[in-house]
């Protein structure tokens, strides 16, 4: 069994070695190139990694070193990873749509002396900002194409780098024996990676993960889900995301699977379905865009499969979770639900490439109870899982058989948590980091004395699953006036699981009652403004069209009923709302780059709006700056009309009302 | 690259010359006594106001128009007109102002499509689909899915083009071309209806173009910042007469120029 060896193996080289040893001849890597799918199996790895750290250290990278990592998911680049580890540097992989600014502060944090690279693009970038990073000396790079023309004293390229290392160990015997020695100095408590946060929290900082303590995380859900050298994983998911480290480069070297990274980051729906993955991640907004687009494309196919899929889906909603989740089911439900795997589901995963997924895991954000069910009830394995960073991913995360939409799961196995006084959510895990890089204070910050660490959400145990449920960030929890909880993320989420909602931005801490601004998802409202020929001239005309805001009402309106249902959430109804005349966005900064709203930034951008909607007034008017692609900007006026909301009553407090 | 006729031209030298070119439709005079060159490696800009004759001198070029009068001199052999065929034999490709792919083909197979004067297996073969045109056509693949790679276009491989944005059918036409391999590409306005993104996006291909394969280039385009940009010299056409000739820069302080462009008092 795979971990079993695992256990001794203390850093990724050893696993590395250990993998060329049991599983020389599976594949290891794959990638499209040309395309065409290109295989390297574990064997041609560990040759073509050592050849790759031999050459990296006749350039100059030592034990302790920093090495950062840029561009998108690439063979060359994970062997980067690798090639460095060897040695016992420490990579530091950087997001590859980072901005200059961005990325020189990562950069010179992380006291980089090399940089691997993918391509032109990025070397650009770090070449635009040079000056502010003294210490950098050599970029390595994948893609050759458009850098004939520039001066190569800082740059070489990868393919270079990995023949000379190859020619020097065949020339030197003695070199291969340095080289198995270096990875058997290299100690699982050294730091193995410095993963930067993405700064949806203040400036980014660089998490230290150790290689034991990654390994033991990894192995431990190697064995919850009951992953094998057989599996196959697509990394499709920014490199320097935890998820993608963890998922696929740890728990690929783990369990010994194999990765393949799609052909250019447009290609990643095509490749999935070319691949076919076993294991599976996505965040629930990726899981959206492929629902939407399937209902939309079924809305144009043929009556008869258009009745077909209608019908069959209903059946498998009906049935096809207590199916997975092992429940009994009827005779008939389980024969309606075979005719509609033949006919709907199996072709359908098919189509999304989901065809051999047998662990699926879905996180980043609260998922609609309706579209997770959705993908569970064709036959889907989806879970739900927590974590963070600082734990190396897991905290938490669903069992087999025990889904639920609006929980995260227990404890992953050797995890410990605990829910402060305040709410906030701590925890204790095997993949903890070892604490931020050159930054004792925060490190300290964020730690308790006996050795937890802060997630900064707020959350609880639920009653009747024992699970963990998240409602928002801590810090962002706020009270009305009159002490009721306001989890303003706990609301958005709720309205942005309709599809035609796509933001929505909810106040009210420190005020009498909750308000809301909605941003509608142009690709379903445009739809169905298609089919009830509703015209419209533009997004504004449209978002503020009479019919919308009676569609929107109602949404809100469904949402306070569920919040009614909840003692601790009903007082926190929505009493007003409104529609935003303009599509929020990362360009004007209104949402991260990882499209998650600025709440505050919002607020001050739209004061007037936020001003009206609790002055009483029936409409309001707004003009703002915004940014077009191209970097010229222009002012957009409007009038927003606000609408008023009748809240439900609570159930019990009946007489009141009246 | 190759040459199935004439000398290998060096870089720096006279690819293609048109001297005391003529071209007449009836009574209508399109071109009237045009001479310049084209050198091997460089990017020529053919400009001129509306109905200047440019797309009329790129056809004379490909041999779409037979000129009445003129000689032709390609890669050192004179000609008094060009045949489609000696032009696209002799490595002359070319993209069209308005966009001319299959529109129900995908962007591979339109691709391939400029790969047929190269395959050389008889219709036989070709229909057996196995041993040696097997083999010829995955090489032509290879060299197809290269330029795919170079274009950035491999998430729209199996598309079929007319479902495309006009900016992306550009670029497969662009890519049809390159599969010629040729020594000289003719662009007629690559950017016309594009956006700026677009616009800077072919660009960036054309000089890559240039650079990574050594194609010389004759474009003619109506956006004179990308004309000023990516062209080594710059030919002036008016009513059919050449007006002007040299680098960007000189072209544009032309007096001439000027006036053909903003119009003088009359």
């Amino acid at each position: 069994m795979a971990f079993d060896a695992a256990a001794k193996a203390d850093t990724f080289p050893k696993l590395l070695v250990r993998n060329a040893r049991l599983y020389g001849a599976r594949p290891s890597m794959r990638h499209k190139d040309l395309g065409i799918w290109q295989t390297w199996t574990w064997a041609e790895v560990l040759e073509l990694v050592r050849a790759y750290a031999i050459g990296l250290s006749r350039l100059g990278l030592k034990r302790g070193e920093t090495i950062a990592i840029v561009g998108s998911n690439r063979p060359k680049l994970y062997w980067s990873v690798m090639a460095a580890q060897m040695l016992g540097a420490v990579p530091v992989p950087v997001y590859a749509d980072a901005v200059a600014d961005e990325l020189s502060f990562v950069l010179a944090h992380a006291d980089v002396r090399f940089a691997a690279v993918e391509d032109q693009e990025q070397i650009d970038k770090i070449q635009s900002v040079l000056d502010r990073l003294p210490k950098l000396e050599l970029m390595l790079y994948d893609e050759t194409r458009g850098l004939r023309d520039y001066d190569h004293a800082k740059l070489r390229s990868m393919d270079d780098v990995i023949a000379d290392g190859r020619k020097a160990l065949a020339a030197d015997p003695t070199l291969g024996e340095w080289l198995d020695g270096e990875i058997a100095a290299g100690k699982g408590s050294d730091p193995s990676i410095i993963l930067y946060t993405s700064g949806t929290t203040g400036a980014s900082k660089g998490v230290v993960l150790s290689g034991e303590r990654s390994i033991q995380a990894a192995t431990d859900t190697v064995i919850f889900d009951k992953l094998t050298e057989k599996d196959v994983a697509l990394a499709y998911l920014p490199l320097a995301w935890v998820g993608d480290h963890y998922l696929n480069y740890a728990q690929g070297l783990v369990a010994g699977f194999c990765m393949a990274c799609p052909e250019s980051a447009d290609t990643a729906t095509s490749d999935l379905r070319e691949i076919g993955p076993s294991f599976y991640f996505a965040p629930p907004r990726t899981l959206e865009v492929l629902l939407t687009r399937v209902m939309i494309r079924m809305e144009d196919a043929s009556a008869i499969k258009r009745k077909m899929f209608h019908y069959f889906i209903g059946v498998a909603r009906k049935y096809g979770e207590r199916i997975l989740n092992g429940e009994s089911v009827p005779l008939g439900g389980r024969f309606l639900y075979w005719l509609g795997n033949i006919l709907v589901y199996a072709p359908l995963k098919n189509v999304l490439g989901f065809s051999r997924v047998r662990v699926a895991y879905t996180a980043g954000e609260a998922i609609g109870p309706d579209l997770f069910a959705f993908y569970r009830s064709i036959g889907l394995n989806f879970k739900q899982l927590y974590g963070q960073t600082e734990a190396f991913l897991y905290v938490t995360a669903q069992p087999d058989g025990e889904i639920h939409s609006d929980t995260v799961g227990p404890a992953c196995p050797h995890v410990d948590i605990r829910i402060a006084d305040n709410g906030e959510v701590l925890f204790k895990s095997p993949g903890m980091f070892i604490g931020y890089f050159k930054d004792a204070a925060k490190t300290a910050e964020v730690m308790t004395p006996d050795g937890f660490v802060k997630t900064g959400d707020a959350g609880y145990f639920d009653e009747k699953t024992g699970h963990l449920k998240i409602i928002d960030r801590a810090k962002d929890v706020g009270r009305l006036n009159d002490g009721t909880m306001f989890p303003p993320k706990y609301i958005e989420n709720k309205l942005k699981f309709f599809p035609d909602i796509r933001e929505a931005v909810a106040y009210g801490d420190k005020h009498d009652f909750v308000t809301v601004m909605l941003n509608i998802d142009l690709t379903a409202v445009g739809s169905w403004a298609e089919r009830n020929n509703v015209s419209y001239g533009s997004y504004q005309e449209l978002a503020g069209h009479p019919e919308v805001y009676a569609m929107m009402e109602r949404h809100v309106a469904e949402v306070n009923r569920s919040m009614a249902e909840d003692k601790v959430m009903a007082g926190a109804q929505i009493k007003r709302f409104l529609v935003l005349h303009k599509e929020l966005d990362a360009d004007d900064g209104e949402l991260t780059r990882t499209q998650k709203v600025r709440r505050g930034f919002v607020a001050e951008r739209y004061a007037a709006l936020v001003k009206a909607l609790y002055d009483g007034s029936k409409e309001a008017d707004i003009s703002t700056e915004v940014t077009f692609e191209d970097g010229r900007k222009g002012t957009l006026s409007a009038r927003v009309k606000i609408h008023d909301m009748q809240p439900v009553p609570v159930p019990g407090t009946l007489g009141k009302a009246a | 690259m190759r040459a199935p006729d004439g000398p290998d031209v060096m870089a720096g030298e006279v690819l293609l010359s048109v001297a005391n070119v003529s071209l007449s439709f009836g009574g209508v005079k399109a071109i009237s006594g045009v001479s310049f060159d084209i050198r091997k490696g460089e990017i020529r800009a053919i400009i001129g106001p509306n109905g200047a004759g440019k797309t009329s001198m790129l056809n004379v070029i490909n041999g779409f128009y037979q000129p009445q009068e003129g000689v032709i001199t390609f890669k050192g052999k004179a000609r008094a007109k060009m045949r489609p065929h000696d032009a696209a034999d002799g490595g002359i490709a070319r993209t069209f102002q308005n966009v001319a792919l299959f529109r129900g083909m995908t962007a591979l197979d339109n691709i391939m499509a400029g790969r047929t004067l190269k395959m050389h297996k008889n219709l036989f073969w070709q229909l057996l689909r196995h041993g040696p045109a097997m083999v010829e056509e995955v090489e032509h693949r290879h060299r197809v899915e290269e330029i795919i790679d170079f274009l950035k276009i491999q998430e729209i491989r199996r598309t079929p083009v007319a479902r495309l944005p006009y900016g992306l059918q550009k670029r497969v036409e662009l890519g049809r071309a390159l599969a010629m391999e040729p020594d000289l590409l003719l662009l007629d306005e690559p950017m016309a209806g594009m956006n700026i993104e677009e616009k800077e996006d072919m660009s960036r291909f054309i000089l890559d173009v240039n650079e990574h394969y050594g194609t010389t280039i004759a474009l003619i385009e109506h956006d004179m910042g990308v004309v000023m940009d990516l062209s080594d010299r710059v030919v002036v056409l008016d009513h059919g007469i050449k007006i002007a000739d040299g680098t960007p820069a000189e072209v544009m302080k032309n007096q001439a120029v000027i006036d053909a462009y903003l119009g003088v008092a009359h």
